[in-house]
């Protein structure tokens, strides 16, 4: 078994309206130092695959087909080995 | 009577609207058909309407692309038959590629509800034949993930083809190039934000909505 963390984020090209909000929101707070705030989305899979690399291959295709939109976002991802439970 | 195919997915919530729009003010035939359905081919026109199928989660349009009724919708449009997508019909259509582009959340993150002054960009396409060149018409918007996005590169050559089929006169959304509509190279998939179904009969505040289906059925009484 295999945990896959994928995030998938907006492209640096992309206005990302709720990270300006979330920003603004902070230094309502006083947070002045924060100079940049990106939102994105965070996913934990967990794959029955017999190898890392054939984990990797199947979230690849999740993400590209699935998860992330490629005309505006990017995703990155990390698949460990799960501890057999 | 031209038969028209109202697709509804859970979620959905303008279906119909646009199944009485096309009954009592078209006069033409309205099927709702269910996101499970596999083959469309009795039928002259597709409308995938306005809503929120399975809740946008992820992304608007993102889950709705894989439902069984989307094959069907796919091989339709690859017929050449119409294809119109409204609201989150348009994002579904981005989503599932028949269209290019991607429906962002708007420029100031507000939900608009407003009638909104739109031109006629294109009126040689069959879901626009109906209107005058550059005509200034008013359509109810309600959106909150509108604002249109495509690349430079995308962009060209979507003004080249003469894909732009309607703009927003005042930019209420952040779209690039104030598009509201566009269509496939093709030219018979259209993907528009505002809601035509809305703007059919004089009590809704206007009947421009209508000439979007009058133009279907003048494009079908050609053919047969």
């Amino acid at each position: 078994m295999f945990l896959a963390q994928v995030h998938v984020t907006y492209k640096p090209s992309i206005l990302d309206p709720q990270a300006v909000a979330i920003k603004n929101a902070m230094h309502r707070l006083d947070f002045d130092q924060v100079t940049a705030v990106r939102q994105g989305k965070y996913f934990e899979i967990t794959v029955d695959a017999p190898t890392s690399d054939a984990a990797e291959t199947q979230i690849e295709a999740i993400c590209d087909q699935l998860l992330a939109n490629p005309n505006m976002e990017t995703y990155r991802y990390e698949v460990k080995e799960l501890a057999n439970q | 009577m031209m038969k028209f195919a109202v697709v509804s997915f859970p979620g959905s919530n303008c279906d119909e609207d646009l199944y009485y729009a096309i009954t009592d003010d078209l006069h033409e035939d309205a099927t709702i058909v269910p996101h499970t359905a596999t083959d469309l081919t009795e039928f002259d026109v597709i409308l995938i309407p306005g809503g929120f199928s399975y809740g946008d989660y992820l992304r608007g349009g993102a889950i709705a692309k894989f439902a069984p009724v989307m094959s069907a919708v796919k091989a339709f449009a690859q017929a050449g038959k119409p294809v119109l997508g409204i609201c989150n019909g348009f994002q579904i259509l981005t989503e599932a590629g028949l269209l290019p582009g991607t429906l962002q959340h708007n420029r100031q993150m507000q939900f608009i509800c407003e009638p909104e002054p739109l031109l006629v960009a294109n009126n040689q396409t069959m879901f626009t034949a109906a209107f005058q060149d550059q005509q200034q018409i008013t359509l109810p918007i309600a959106h909150g993930e509108g604002n249109y996005y495509c690349d430079a590169a995308t962009l060209a050559k979507l003004r080249d083809r003469h894909q732009i089929a309607f703009t927003y006169q005042h930019n209420p959304n952040g779209s690039v190039s104030d598009i509201a509509g566009i269509t496939n190279e093709a030219g018979n998939v259209l993907g528009m934000m505002p809601h035509p179904e809305r703007a059919v009969e004089a009590i809704q505040g206007g009947t421009d909505g209508l000439l979007v289906f009058k133009s279907l059925l003048q494009a079908h009484l050609r053919t047969v």
